[in-house]
């Protein structure tokens, strides 16, 4: 117990001193905290909070394709809705798709992957040929082909990158159990009778957690991006709920006459992916201090 | 191991994932909604017409033969009829498209490599500096820009205000070459810039560990000009895992170009894929994703076999 708690306490304090890292937490922080916001909106409030600066089609105030200005400081779309209220509005389906599917993938890769190393033998071999079968397709190819075979809509997108993702977390979680396999605290559990489901899920999965977690991170990058490309080719989310991806697209039509349509929630995706990916560096100098920061960015 | 045998391996290895592959597209698209044949029928569609169809295309059989027969024709190059486009068939589409998308990919590549070497080898020289820093903060930015967004930024400030280059638009390179290059460089340009940053990321970290070798050190004692220990030196001996590096992310290339050609109108693979989904075109999104993903494949096992050549600790092992 204290020899795990002195190494969370020495990741933590090593993970402030890293400014980049702290910056990306605060942004990531601020999403994730505004993704919750919109989501009790929709949720319990009829999007009551939201509403009030958000579209009112009877009022002057809210003509279409207004440019930034006081009252809009995002400008307006082509239907007269606020961007800005849009934008804030498109984190809810960001971070709700990017969460889940990276945690979907995570439970599932990270068991498959414990299993497989623990176990050896045929169940190795079956699960990770499967999963070098998924990663012989290019993701975002394999994340269309599966919400092409579902449908497109939310749940079909986090399910798709949820299987996009499953081989990342299996690789590791396998490479990992197998050295853990080899350390005595294995064999003592081995000898005291405990159970093989008990060594996999209480002993060795723990201990091999500390990878798992700076890849969820890095892996948290790409699926709000991926996110955001499905949407933005229409085969996410569908309209009008807001989402980032989407509402670059709808912009694109009006590039030259209304830049700031597309150019606000593109602006939005990138700060959040950079905070996701500067977390996730930071998390990796802090959780595995054997692999030197200097030796890559 | 002796190389032949490596390569003999490593090709035995590569048949069972293909043939996964394969089945994970045909799976795929069975559970795709909706019947092609009452699609294909259209206003036609009744009962009986649908019964003859499915007993004409065979989609009676147990699912198992209907995936052998379809592997069959596969393999002899027959991807069957695309459902929308006038019956053409699937491989005269395909063959069509691909040029677009390679020429693409080529491209984005070589923009990235012509700003990802110098650009990492400055970072690791020069480390801890402020043009380290800067290269560091641009490579995470690389990483993390949204590409359609980029492509449309780019569209908007090169092509519609400063007019100095076509919105895409492909125009084939072997037809005429210089507009053919000038169409190429915003899409290259949007593709290449994430590939750019793992590039650069990849030449900054084996730069820095070739640069602390014993051969480096040996080379400025004995007063050899920095820039030829660099280049010639350390620069040589880092590109190896560079080069790799750059291979295995080939289908991210991929990835990339299915939504950047959106956004440039290019006529290749990702913009063949895109469509046929919302037209429903099966037999085309079979085909095409199964000759995308078989690309990835081949490259990847390329990329291992020459890295292995180069470097015969790899396949020792």
């Amino acid at each position: 117990m204290s020899a795990s708690t002195s190494r969370t306490a020495r990741a933590w304090r090593s993970l402030r001193a890293d400014r980049a890292a702290v910056a990306g937490l605060a942004v990531v922080s601020g999403v994730v905290a505004l993704g919750a916001l919109t989501f009790l909106d929709a949720t319990f409030f009829d999007r009551g909070l939201i509403a009030a600066v958000y579209y009112d089609p009877t009022s002057p105030a809210f003509a279409p394709l207004q440019a930034p200005s006081p009252a809009h400081p995002f400008g307006t779309d082509t239907l007269g809705r606020d961007v800005l209220a849009r934008v804030l509005y498109g984190a809810k389906v960001s971070v709700q798709v990017a969460v889940t599917a990276v945690v979907v993938a995570a439970v599932v890769g990270s068991l498959i992957g414990v299993l497989a190393g623990h176990s050896g033998g045929a169940v190795e071999t079956v699960a990770m040929r499967a999963v070098d079968v998924l990663l012989g397709f290019p993701a975002l190819v394999l994340a269309i082909g599966v919400v092409a075979a579902l449908g497109f809509s939310l749940n079909n997108v986090v399910i798709a990158l949820g299987i996009v993702y499953i081989p990342q977390f299996a690789r590791i979680a396998r490479s990992s159990a197998l050295a853990e396999s080899q350390e005595a605290y294995v064999d003592a559990a081995r000898v005291q009778g405990y159970s093989r489901t008990h060594i996999v899920l209480r002993e060795v999965l723990p201990n091999s957690l500390s990878p798992l977690l700076v890849q969820a991170s890095l892996l948290m990058a790409f699926a709000i991006i991926a996110e955001a490309s499905l949407s933005f080719l229409g085969l996410g989310v569908q309209p009008p709920t807001p989402s980032w991806g989407g509402m670059v697209s709808t912009g694109a039509d009006y590039l030259t006459t209304a830049p700031w349509i597309s150019l606000f929630p593109g602006l939005m995706i990138f700060v959040t992916v950079l905070a996701f990916n500067l977390l996730g560096d930071g998390l990796r100098d802090a959780l595995d201090p054997r692999e030197s920061p200097e030796r890559r960015f | 191991m002796n190389y032949a045998r490596y390569v003999a391996v490593r090709v035995l290895q590569t048949l069972p994932v293909l043939l996964g592959v394969s089945l994970v597209v045909f799976v795929i698209v069975r559970a795709a909604p909706g019947d092609p044949v009452v699609n294909q029928l259209g206003i036609e569609a009744t009962d009986a017409n649908i019964a003859r169809l499915r007993e004409q295309y065979g989609l009676n059989d147990p699912i198992y033969v209907q995936y052998l027969r379809w592997l069959e024709n596969v393999v002899q190059g027959n991807m069957g009829r695309s459902i929308t486009r006038g019956g053409r068939p699937v491989t005269e589409l395909i063959a069509s498209r691909l040029p677009a998308t390679l020429f693409l990919a080529v491209a984005s590549m070589l923009v990235a490599v012509v700003i990802a070497v110098p650009a990492g080898v400055v970072s690791a020289v020069r480390k801890g500096t402020t043009e380290d820093r800067a290269v560091t903060f641009s490579a995470l930015a690389g990483v993390s820009v949204p590409n359609f967004w980029l492509g449309l930024v780019l569209i908007l400030l090169f092509a519609r205000w400063a007019q100095v280059l076509p919105p895409g638009n492909y125009v084939d390179p072997l037809v005429d070459p210089v507009e053919g290059l000038r169409h190429v460089i915003l899409p290259a340009v949007t593709v290449g810039t994430a590939f750019a940053a793992l590039i650069a990321r990849q030449t900054r970290s084996s730069m820095l560990d070739n640069l602390s070798e014993d051969f480096v050190r040996t080379a400025r004692a004995k007063g050899l000009p920095s820039r030829t220990v660099i280049v010639r030196h350390a620069l040589k001996q880092s590109l190896l895992p560079v080069v790799t590096v750059a291979g295995l992310q080939f289908g991210y290339l991929l990835s990339a170009t299915v939504v950047v050609e959106q956004v440039f109108a290019w006529p290749g693979m990702g913009r063949l894929i895109y469509r046929s989904v919302f037209q429903q075109d099966y037999p085309t999104v079979q085909g095409a994703v199964l000759v995308v993903a078989a690309l990835f494949v081949l490259v990847n096992l390329v990329v291992d076999l020459t890295y292995s050549y180069l470097d015969p600790r790899v396949s020792a092992s």
